[in-house]
């Protein structure tokens, strides 16, 4: 019975579709979209436009960037700019480049980065997991730490390192990195843990694991996205960071940024701007690599935090 | 005194002013189902969580295989756990999930590895040990994490609301199954559910609790039937309990439209002094048409207002003494709205509660 009715009604579709709309509903370049392309296009244009400059200078020798057209794409390309911003540029005295700036950075930022996640990994985890008495006045005062000024603080700071004979050496800049970016990484681990189903911790209590093997075998595997996320923010920030670098870091462990500033703001003989633009981008190569390479990731952890392992 | 598997002394638990769990008393017998069953915020999962050492109770005890483990971490109770979110770690595969307590007891690798064959032949998950728990389905999933307990050889098995994540079809297959693996096992369980098929089917005995407070704690048939309050009366049996309030006097149950219903049949467990007001529950399937009727101590000619058809009964709803009351016939016989019939009961099998302090009478 189904089966013929089913057949006869097929037969009749065809007679019944009428003349009008039908399927899915065609897409249209209507005049708003267009505008809104031209001026997304234009936008990219204009914020694209100081890193041309820099790119376009340091191509070009001093001679030719006295013409004055910063715009325009060098008659000439040279670099040896970019040379001498790394090997031979003088910072005050010394004329080695930013090499040794480029060093301290990496082992500033590596250390500075391992360091303060693994803490805050572990302070996170502790905050959801393990509820001691406290643990949310604890978690309030950290998150109110985000909002501190970084120069209300300072100059305590720098007595305190001075007492314990830290001021201006390799661990007292990682431990100044360690605080400041204790607030925002254990605020980012906790959230990404407490959204994590609490019977998974009850599990593995019930299983026999205590607080260092449910943390290393459970919790850490599962907190790769969130880690991914934490890294870039400490790997751009620490990198990008001039303020403690110039006041904690001592001479020897000069970061990068310290030390452009130094080129740069050198007042002797002529400004060189192509020495200097290449020297900008040089500082700036590193966190814009991460951000181009985890891009994807960054996201994706951001992502997981947001909702769910 | 015989040796208790679970034994809950004097158990209280506050969460700051907030009474949790108030002076609570709870004996398991080896090898006993016991299903604690209540609406969400009763208590029951925290009890649960209690007996397994993952909170920390205010006062009381708890004794596990005799030993008083009241201080002792939940690996030390002796106890396996099941979650209703399953709770598997999700970067390990089957077989690592299962054998993740025992490696981290340090217990030696042909052991494990005969314990996690064992489970996986019980449960039936062994072609599943190399995955991963995103590649399962919910039932494997809890199949996977009933094994985690399993492994662990222990005596006690808790299982918080373990069949409640699942769909309707599998949640009966794996309450078949875990009856069956009780069966074989014959470990005492403890079952934590807010629904009450599960409660009747699986438990040897039922604590309904409420508030923090075991309201009865008795066999399936005796909750059932036999309810010691209105909040049992009324939390078990769906569709619910019919309640007709009124007057006792003697012999004779007045409702509050004047209705007289003799109640000489029933067996009152306390005397209850003339004028009280009492509350008479009956069930749905109670309430009998057709020839039956001629027995029944109560009779009532009825109007038919709403007829549900559920497949394998039929409910229907009408008034009786004035109340709005549901009765449940077979889906053989064939009922109209509107159509006009006599019914009847016997009040041997309801029950009768004291309005004011909603005991059973």
């Amino acid at each position: 019975m189904m089966t013929t009715e089913t057949l006869a009604s097929s037969a009749v579709t065809g007679s019944r579709i009428e003349a009008g709309p039908r399927g899915a509903k065609p897409k249209t370049l209507t005049i708003a979209r267009v505008g809104v392309y031209v001026f997304l296009i234009l936008a990219a244009l204009f914020f694209l436009m100081p890193l041309w400059v820099m790119v376009v200078t340091s191509l070009k020798a001093m001679p030719e960037i006295q013409l004055r057209n910063i715009f325009q794409w060098p008659q000439q390309i040279t670099f040896e700019p970019w040379l001498k911003a790394w090997d031979t540029a003088c910072t005050g005295r010394d004329c080695n480049g930013l090499k040794p700036g480029f060093l301290n950075s990496v082992k500033i930022t590596v250390v500075g980065t391992a360091i303060s996640i693994v803490i805050a990994a572990l302070n996170g985890y502790a905050l959801s997991f393990w509820k001691y008495k406290g643990a949310n006045v604890l978690f309030g005062l950290l998150v109110f730490g985000a909002f501190v000024p970084y120069q209300v603080v300072i100059y305590p700071l720098i007595i305190g390192m001075r007492e314990i004979g830290l001021f201006g050496t390799f661990p007292g800049i990682i431990i100044i990195h360690t605080i400041f970016g204790m607030p925002i990484l254990t605020l980012l681990f906790r959230n990404f843990f407490a959204a994590l189903p609490p019977e998974l911790f009850k599990a593995a209590r019930v299983d026999g694991a205590g607080f260092w093997q449910i943390f290393f075998q459970i919790m850490v595997p599962m907190a790769v996205p969130i880690t991914i996320v934490a890294v870039i923010l400490q790997v751009t920030g620490i990198w990008n960071d001039f303020l403690f670098g110039t006041v904690f870091a001592g001479r020897e462990n000069m970061p990068m940024t310290v030390q452009l500033n130094n080129i740069v703001n050198t007042t002797t003989g002529v400004r060189e701007y192509n020495v200097h633009m290449a020297a900008t981008i040089l500082t700036a190569a590193v966190p814009l690599a991460v951000y181009f390479i985890s891009g994807k990731w960054f996201v994706r952890g951001i992502a997981a935090g947001a909702v769910k392992g | 005194m015989t040796q208790h598997s679970v034994s809950i002394r004097d158990l209280s638990l506050n969460f700051g002013n907030v009474k949790v769990l108030e002076h609570l008393d709870l004996d398991i017998a080896q090898g006993e189902f016991i299903v604690l069953l209540g609406p969400s915020g009763c208590g029951k999962s925290t009890l649960l969580n209690c007996i397994a050492g993952l909170l920390d109770v205010s006062d009381g005890q708890i004794f596990i295989g005799g030993k008083n483990v009241t201080w002792e971490e939940p690996k030390d109770r002796g106890i396996g756990m099941v979650f209703q979110s399953y709770a598997l770690y999700p970067q390990m595969t089957v077989e690592r999930n299962l054998s993740f307590g025992l490696r981290v007891a340090g217990m030696k690798k042909d052991e494990i590895e005969r314990r996690v064959s064992r489970a996986a032949e019980i449960l039936q998950i062994q072609p599943l040990l190399q995955r991963k728990p995103v590649e399962l389905s919910g039932g494997q999933r809890q199949r996977v994490a009933i094994g985690r307990a399993l492994v662990r050889d222990v005596d006690v098995f808790l299982f918080d609301e373990p069949l409640s994540n699942l769909d309707a079809k599998l949640r009966s297959d794996l309450r078949v199954e875990i009856k069956r693996l009780h069966q074989r096992l014959k470990n005492t369980m403890i079952y934590v559910t807010h629904d009450q098929i599960e409660a009747l089917t699986l438990a040897d005995r039922i604590a309904v609790m409420k508030n923090g407070v075991i309201q009865q704690l008795s066999d399936p048939h005796t909750i059932y039937n036999k309810p010691v309050n209105l909040y049992v009366a009324g939390f078990i049996g769906s569709p619910q309990m019919n309640m007709l309030h009124g007057t006792l006097n003697g012999d004779t149950f007045t409702a509050e439209d004047g209705t007289v219903i003799p109640v000489g049949t029933y067996e009152f467990t306390t005397p209850a002094a003339a004028g009280t007001k009492a509350v008479l529950g009956v069930r749905p399937e109670h309430i009998v048409l057709g020839d039956d009727v001629k027995r029944m101590p109560f009779t009532q000619e009825i109007e038919i207002e709403i007829v549900e058809p559920m497949g394998s009964d039929t409910l229907a709803w009408t008034k009786i003494a004035g109340k709005a009351v549901t009765f449940r016939v077979d889906s053989d016989v064939h009922l109209a709205v509107g159509q006009k019939l006599v019914v009847g009961f016997d009040p041997a099998r309801g029950s009768i509660f004291n309005s004011e302090t909603t005991n059973r009478l």
